[in-house]
């Protein structure tokens, strides 16, 4: 019977002629025609068996999916384009700084020591001589680096931990949540003046890896949640009944379907743990010199910040305006992927 | 169990091995305000090309002892606590999770009620389909995919070259129940449960996907489970009908005898409440009273509280699903109730 479907017989009202009226009332120009035709039930009998086709054309431009809206919704908002400019710029700034500047930051002349913007130095000397421009420019690395790979590491040890306690419930979920509860209660500031100042090597990978141990709770929080909420969708029942295993199930259609929140948390945490870079360089226990980062320059520029400000000043707005991008990225996301907010 | 043993006689099983059989099929869920007895003690088989149509309200057990037959459902808090599930002579509850994974979808498949909420939205129809195959056939993703136009195509869907790339929130809600049909039938189960697939449908569609699953059944000789709680849905395609309350079938029949004669209060009631055309003006008739908690099943039929025919017997005792007669003694094929007065009600 399905055979006859292509050269419709009766030309009776099927359902592509349903599909029809749905499509022209999705597409608001159209939306009048469409209810026009519901009610001339006649000419809706009558239309041709051309119409699958176009049908499938007009669809496809009116309806969308998360991800497409998400797109949409992005591409048109001001927030996201002037950060995501921010961030190109400042990744190709963190990649090659060769091309942004071509002084060595550890080359450093005393003599020139707290000396203010000069032609082909713009920002200046700090304390010990060294062009603040070159050493702003390389600090965006380290900044970078950290947040980059610390929301990485803890969006994927979150996920991780926090889909296999959502999925499985019972003890496992207990166990994760009271691991990530115990994390979640070390106050990270606190925690970072304690555990980093008794390792002896403060290279970048030691700081990421600090920042993940104690992030991760917040992103598998989120992620638990997330994967419960799309358990429980009858989609997941359906394809259970269909005899899709637990690896599937987890994989191909709980994980697509909570990746949102995890998403816009992971966004947002990248700013935060940016400044958390530099404040832990700040009080000295973060990165250690010769590592060039914002936070050791604002950590030295700090004492003599009236006879120099400029020493400050510069590493301090290019930390702000790194963290602002990241977290107005964090915000333009967080809205376009949130369907209640549009 | 003299039920099972009593009912199973009168439906004329003898002839040829049921496809399926489930036997005194006990589920509980076990919640914080106590034990929910969902199905208890429910007895049914259905043979290839057969179809049962299980009727019954919300929360009479229908889904929930599907659910059972399928393995799907949730544990915690579901349990089943009794009885057995024999599907092509093997008892599935005595199967690992794994045998049972590979038994569904294969050789058991389910229709769900929303097309909408059971597609993934995140996949194409193509890729949903295509899983069937690269599941448990491991077939490639081309070959996939070829599978799932050529499905598309057998259920019916306009232009399945070009639809299968689309998502579900691309489809009208009968073409949706379609792709969930075309999935059910991928891997040409031997069983299909179909709960409730036409209820979320406009009613024109719904008679077109009806008669697509009919004619499907018996293109492929397939036994087919619709459970629904639409009188006028099972009327055309089931063969045989089994009525649920609180868990237990309250009357089994053939199809167009149960409407013509009902034998069980209950079902007499449900009669009654479809509207007709000739009563217009009138009041439309309900049963009086709610179905019953299923945390405080009453005591005895659990029907009695809401039966205009209820004596003392019926608040003590359990009807057990007996067969039914002719006022003369003739057996009547296939037909059962449970109820203390079956006689008075099925024969005025």
């Amino acid at each position: 019977m399905p055979d006859q479907q292509p050269d419709k017989p009766e030309g009776v009202p099927d359902d592509a002629n349903t599909e029809l009226s749905s499509a022209f009332a999705e597409t608001p120009t159209l939306g009048a025609m469409g209810a026009q035709s519901l009610l001339d039930e006649e000419d809706l009998t009558h239309t041709p068996p051309q119409s699958s086709e176009d049908v499938a054309v007009v669809d496809r431009e009116v309806a969308r999916s998360l991800w497409q809206d998400a797109w949409r919704e992005l591409r048109t908002n001001p927030i996201f384009l002037i950060s995501a400019v921010l961030i190109v710029f400042l990744v190709l700034v963190a990649v090659w700084p060769g091309l942004f500047d071509s002084t060595d930051p550890l080359q450093c002349d005393l003599a020139k020591s707290q000396l203010g913007p000069t032609s082909g130095h713009p920002f200046g000397y700090d304390t010990q001589g060294c062009d603040v421009y070159a050493r702003t420019i390389h600090g965006a690395r380290a900044s970078i680096t950290v947040g980059v790979f610390a929301t990485l590491g803890a969006a994927l040890l979150g996920t991780v931990m926090g889909g296999l306690a959502g999925f499985f419930g019972g003890w496992i979920d207990a166990v994760i949540s009271r691991i990530a509860d115990i994390f979640f209660g070390i106050p990270i500031l606190l925690g970072g003046l304690v555990f980093l100042s008794v390792i002896p090597s403060q290279s970048i990978w030691v700081v990421v890896g600090f920042i993940v141990v104690l992030g991760w709770p917040q992103i598998a929080r989120i992620a638990r949640g997330a994967v419960i909420t799309a358990k429980q969708q009858d989609y997941v029942t359906a394809a259970r009944a269909l005899g899709a295993g637990n690896g599937r199930l987890m994989l191909r259609h709980i994980l697509p379907n909570a990746l949102a929140p995890i998403i816009v948390v992971a966004t947002i945490a990248l700013g935060t743990y940016i400044s958390l870079e530099a404040t832990l360089s700040y009080l000295g226990v973060g990165l250690k010199p010769p590592t060039v980062s914002w936070g050791i320059d604002i950590s030295a520029a700090a004492d003599t910040f009236r006879n120099a400000p400029h020493m400050l000043l510069f590493p301090a707005g290019a930390l702000c305006i790194t963290i602002l991008a990241f977290i107005m990225l964090g915000d333009a996301v967080r809205d376009a992927l949130d369907p209640k907010l549009r | 169990m003299s039920t099972a043993a009593s009912a199973r006689a009168r439906t004329g099983d003898t002839a040829a091995e049921p496809l399926l059989q489930v036997r005194d099929l006990h589920v509980e869920f076990r919640t914080r305000d106590g034990v929910a007895r969902a199905v208890n003690g429910v007895n049914y088989s259905v043979r290839a090309g057969e179809t049962l149509a299980i009727l019954g309200e919300s929360g009479s057990g229908k889904s929930v002892s599907s659910q059972a037959v399928m393995g799907i459902l949730d544990s915690p808090p579901g349990f089943v606590t009794g009885g057995e599930i024999i599907f092509k002579g093997r008892d599935l509850l005595k199967l690992s999770n794994e045998e049972r994974r590979k038994v569904r979808g294969a050789q058991m498949a389910m229709v769900f009620q929303d097309a909408l909420s059971s597609l993934n939205p995140v996949h194409t129809v193509g890729t949903q389909l295509g899983e069937m195959y690269r599941v448990h056939k491991g077939s490639s993703r081309k070959d996939a995919k070829l599978k799932a136009v050529e499905l598309m195509e057998r259920v019916g869907i306009p232009a399945a070259k070009e639809r299968v790339n689309q998502y579900p929130h691309q489809f009208s809600g009968g073409m949706r129940q379609r792709v969930m049909i075309a999935m059910a039938l991928a891997l040409e189960p031997d069983l299909i449960i179909a709960d409730e697939p036409t209820t979320a449908l406009d009613v024109t569609v719904q008679a077109q996907v009806m008669e697509l699953l009919h004619d499907l059944q018996r293109e492929y000789d397939m036994g087919l489970i619709l459970i629904t709680h639409d009188l006028g849905v099972v009327a055309d395609v089931a063969d045989k009908i089994a009525v649920m309350y609180a868990g237990r079938i309250v009357e089994t029949a053939p199809v167009h005898e149960l409407y013509a004669r009902p034998a069980h209060p209950y079902t007499r009631g449900l009669l009654d409440s479809i509207p007709r055309l000739d009563q217009k003006g009138q009041e439309l008739y309900a049963i009086k009273g709610l179905p019953p908690n299923l945390l405080r099943i009453p005591p005895g039929c659990a029907f009695n509280p809401r039966c205009p025919m209820a004596q003392e017997i019926c608040r003590a005792e359990v009807p057990p699903l007996l067969a039914v007669t002719e006022e003369d003694g003739r057996d009547l094929p296939g037909r059962g109730s449970a109820c203390h007065f079956w006689k008075e009600t099925l024969h005025g």
